[in-house]
């Protein structure tokens, strides 16, 4: 017997399952996973509006003051009548010009001048700061699975019961020094604040979000399959309901055929060969430029179930992701010789929660000699390989799977740690084997040249 | 690897020679540091075999276990170790100087400046290599919980007075040792490996002598050779010519050598426990004796040549001049002593088996901290160390080229003249970047505006350290000509937020602790008894 999936109905399902526990559960805390564009942001909205409905004052712990502003803007374009504090530090330019706008949005660097407001919200580093005498009847902890166990330590004492939201699948907190002494303690401070969440409370309800909105039918499944092999998820909408369509054809290169076959099957591999590089590899680098060049040049349009007509392929929709900040660096000086200056580039650090309709990627183990476990890390590829609503490409060096069986995963074995599935080196694996029916292999000319080269290509495009 | 220690590594194997990657000392050396090199017994984890200890390198102490599987055999170890190292730790405890610290007064809750002792100096440990350091731990570790018989007359197996005194120690000087900078607990070939970069891979620095090799290699070879050498060189009875800095043995020496010099003094103590009479006990026991002796040159055999590596590593050290902001870090070692020195005093139980969860946390947030400032202050202490922050875009040095007076907008309009620096440097600033320089030994803010010139030509805005009044004080804003050097990084650490007390543990971290309660000594199991 099959039945159809609905995948509205499986959400609206999930979401009022959560919201239930929420208002009216009994446990303390509450926890939901949410795999990437799964409306996780959406829900901790629609949370803390109803929430702040039921009178009870309200908390919101979030990671970054990016994903601060980003949840008053949110809250405040669902209910402009709400009293919104902003809690911010006392640093120059502390938050969002936009929230300024804003008639019932208050901003303070004191928590006391917020007191009494239905919702407020802050980060985790200015949370630990504040001191109460009464602790906040609720709170929500939003991008729970990127903050440090320590980071809970020091806000948990503000809160009596909380709504935990993340990604699992996304990178995990790290430590700039060791902390392997602590492995295996429930409370290791530099573990997840959900890994610490649960072992001490084990029986906290745990709820997911199946439907990802964000990505398309051809990313879903190995998205799912390779970072969430036990907690599944399916993609909102079908094969067919997106579609990416360029209105000047492929001059035969690489580049144009790389993206032709990421246009019609959701994935792209740009394959150069073999080489050990350093990390800004500048044929790797330009190889990208060039691609998010061609992507611009070539008059993209992206048709979705956003709207009828479709939209053009403009800088704003794509990304370049990168694993190190230098390499980011690096593509974006490429681009600018290029033309190109207004197409986000960064490291999956910063690109996690953001959305695009296509993304290039660097892959983080292209022209590498070792993989260490800063480029295994799945989280890291997770990100890269799930911030698109339409196409993702993949621009790597040859042999990285020859790398990746040279160098297994050799971490040490900590007793009473939480062993963690997939492995970076089994998804690395399964994402490669995905990407190889894409592949598109191609030997670059110089960089300077093959920019030079292509000049008068633009100029006959414009 | 930084693009530099790569560029280091490379012109090392090209060379055949380290190359140096710092141009001062980045740790402290204290004039009367305790050399400590221990060998292990294979088979049993930190089984103690024998060691070589004294802050004299021509007199060092031997300490030796003829039979490591013997338990009193090794708490007479342990004892002796405890005669050397307690009174080196005590001759630092006593010399003091006053010192101010701020502490939260108990009734009122107001942070109060309150009068301490700081040790003047504290006490320094070198070991030969990482493995040195994981020893003293588990030395620590199994020594802090024994009981003395004074302490516990039940105990069936009690431990020589001042070995759980040294187990507390030592076990400090472990936990000190991980955070970044300190210099209480120190192993020579992660400081050698700080201050020179060879041609082989860090795992192989992990080798004294082939370290040393690379760093300093004889007349007439080259590191590589000398390494090489180092590594796999045999005399004609197949022994190491340079044996591993330990604590592990060679197996060919564990076979060949050292298993059959302790069968011989098993067998002369069963002999000399079977003595029928005086006379044939005297005779078994100078067999007794002869053996251990064997036992003896051997252990010192192996270490002898890692004690001079370790001070031969001293003086290349020494010969480098200190790093300004040293001192400083020293200084938190001394508090750290200071601090442990005055829980012992005050009769504390020893260090929990475990951390609470606010300690875990306080000690990771600490380390962290101390890793910032420790990157930051090589970099400011070494131009060459700065080098390879500014090749990976971190920093960025120049000449000012031109400095144009403006000011803040508001009532009282401050200082922020604009300066522009001409740089060969190739720095990630992106919008309104914050940028920071020493200026006289402080930071000073400025902020990024623009650059020119495809990157050439970058202009800052001043934003502090120029005074009260309208006119900037003199030589707080750089002069056209004036060579500087910006850093992306900050120099000085904020301190992060307070934690709860252990005792409001929240209940996310499986709430309070309870009461401390005074851990028990590891219960004796079958194979303490072997």
């Amino acid at each position: 017997m099959t039945t159809v999936f609905d995948p509205s109905a499986a959400a609206a399902q999930a979401t009022d399952a959560i919201l239930h526990d929420t208002l009216h559960g009994t446990a303390r805390g509450v926890v939901v996973d949410s795999p990437p564009g799964a409306g996780k942001s959406t829900l901790v909205v629609r949370a803390a509006l109803e929430l702040a409905e039921a009178g009870h004052p309200l908390m919101v712990v979030a990671q970054t003051n990016a994903q601060v502003d980003d949840l008053v803007l949110r809250l405040a374009e669902k209910n402009p009548e709400l009293p919104v504090g902003r809690l911010h530090s006392s640093d120059s330019d502390p938050y969002d010009k936009a929230l300024d706008g804003l008639e019932n949005v208050r901003t303070s660097a004191k928590a006391a001048d917020l007191a009494g407001l239905a919702v407020v919200i802050s980060t985790a580093a200015k949370w630990a700061h504040v001191k109460v005498d009464e602790p906040w009847r609720h709170a929500i902890v939003d991008e729970a699975y990127q903050m440090r166990s320590d980071a809970l330590l020091a806000v948990a004492g503000l809160f009596e019961r909380a709504l935990f939201v993340g990604d699992p699948g996304q990178l995990d907190p790290f430590a700039v020094v060791g902390s392997e002494q602590w492995a295996g303690l429930a409370y290791d401070p530099s573990a997840s604040a959900v890994t610490t969440l649960l072992a001490h409370n084990p029986d906290l309800p745990q709820h997911r979000l199946p439907v990802s909105w964000r990505l398309p039918a051809s990313a879903a499944p190995l998205v799912s399959d390779a970072f969430y092999p036990y907690t599944p998820f399916r993609s909102g909408t079908g094969p067919g309901d997106r579609t990416l369509a360029f209105g000047v054809p492929s001059d035969g290169s690489g580049p144009d055929r790389v993206i032709d076959e990421a246009a019609e099957s959701g994935w792209g591999l740009l394959e150069l060969p073999a080489r050990h590089t350093p990390r800004t590899d500048p044929e790797a680098v330009g190889a990208v430029a060039v691609v998010v060049r061609r992507l611009l040049d070539r008059a993209g349009a992206a048709t979705s179930e956003r709207s009828s007509a479709p939209s053009p392929l403009t800088a704003d929709r794509i990304a370049v992701g990168t694993a190190h900040r230098d390499q980011a660096a690096a593509v974006r000086a490429a681009l600018a010789v290029l033309g190109v200056t207004d197409v986000v580039v960064d490291t999956a650090n910063r690109l996690q929660g953001r959305e695009y309709d296509v993304t290039v990627v660097l892959h983080p183990l292209s022209g590498r000699p070792d993989a260490t476990a800063f480029h295994l890390e799945t989280g890291r590829l997770c990100v890269l390989a799930s911030r698109h609503r339409h196409a993702c490409i993949v621009v790597c060096r040859a042999g990285v799977t020859d790398l990746l069986d040279d160098y297994p995963s050799t971490e040490p074995v900590q007793l009473g740690t939480v062993v963690k599935f997939p492995d970076g080196w089994e998804a690395n694996h399964a994402v490669l084997a995905h990407l190889a029916k894409h592949r598109v292999r191609w030997r670059p000319q110089s960089g300077r040249k093959a920019a030079r080269r292509r000049r008068p290509d633009e100029h006959r495009v414009a | 690897m930084s693009l530099i220690s790569t560029l280091a590594r490379l012109e090392a194997v090209s060379t055949g020679r380290a190359q140096p990657s710092a141009t001062v000392r980045h740790r402290h050396l204290g004039d009367r540091p305790l050399v400590f090199v221990p060998l292990t017994t294979a088979g049993e984890a930190g089984a103690p075999l024998g060691a070589l200890v004294g802050t004299d390198r021509d007199a060092p102490r031997l300490l030796v276990v003829p039979q490591p599987r013997d338990r009193d055999l090794r708490f007479a170890f342990l004892a002796e170790l405890a005669d050397v190292v307690l009174p080196y730790v005590d001759s630092y405890a006593e010399t003091v100087e006053a010192a101010e610290r701020t502490e939260t007064d108990p009734e009122t809750g107001k942070r109060v400046k309150v009068e301490v002792e700081l040790c003047a100096d504290a006490p320094q440990l070198i070991v030969p290599s990482r493995a040195g350091i994981d020893l003293v731990r588990l030395l620590g570790r199994s020594m802090r919980f024994r009981r003395t018989a004074e302490q516990d007359p039940e105990a069936p197996y009690p431990a020589p007075p001042r070995v759980p005194l040294l187990g507390r120690w030592l076990t400090h000087f472990g936990e000190r040792a991980r955070v970044p900078g300190s210099s209480l607990l120190l192993a020579m070939t992660d400081v050698l490996g700080r201050h020179w970069v060879t041609g082989q891979s860090t795992l192989e620095d992990q080798h004294l002598g082939a370290l040393l090799a690379w760093i300093d290699p004889p007349e007439g070879t080259t590191g590589a050779e000398a390494a090489l050498r180092a590594e796999l060189e045999r005399d004609a009875q197949g022994q190491l010519t340079c044996p591993p800095a330990g604590p592990a043995t060679d197996p060919a020496f564990d076979n060949k050598l050292l298993a059959p010099a302790i069968e011989r003094y098993d067998r002369a103590r069963t002999a000399l426990a079977a003595a029928e009479d005086g006379l044939e006990a005297d005779d078994r026991l100078g067999a007794l004796t002869a053996a251990e002796r064997e036992i003896r040159a051997l252990v010192l055999s192996r270490t002898r040549p890692t004690w001079d590596a370790v001070w031969r590593g001293l003086d290349l050290l020494r010969e480098l001049p200190e790093g300004a902001r040293v001192e400083e870090r020293w200084t938190r070692d001394r508090w750290s002593f200071t601090g442990h020195r005055d829980r012992v005093l005050a009769g504390e139980p020893p260090q929990p088996r475990r951390d609470d969860a606010v300690t875990a946390a306080n000690k990771l947030a600490t380390r962290e901290r101390e890793q910032a400032r420790l990157e930051a202050q090589e970099a400011l202490d070494d131009p060459l160390v700065m080098a390879g922050r500014r090749l990976s875009g971190e920093a960025f040095a120049g000449e000012v080229t031109d400095v144009a007076m403006a000011y803040s907008e508001g009532k009282r309009p401050s200082p922020r003249p604009l300066i522009t620096v001409r740089t060969d440097d190739r720095p990630h600033l992106g919008e309104r970047t914050k940028v920071y320089r020493s200026l006289g030994g402080k930071p000073q803010s400025a902020e990024f505006v623009a650059a020119e010139e495809d990157g050439a030509v970058v202009v800052l805005r001043v934003l502090d350290k120029m005074g009260r009044g309208k006119e900037p004080e003199p030589g707080s804003v750089p002069e056209k000509g004036d060579r500087v050097c910006f850093t992306l990084f900050e120099h000085e650490q904020r301190g992060g937020a307070k934690l709860p007390d252990p005792e409001e543990t929240p209940w996310t971290h499986g709430g309070p602790p309870g009461e401390a309660t005074l851990e028990a000594a590891d219960p004796v199991t079958e194979e303490d008894v072997l």
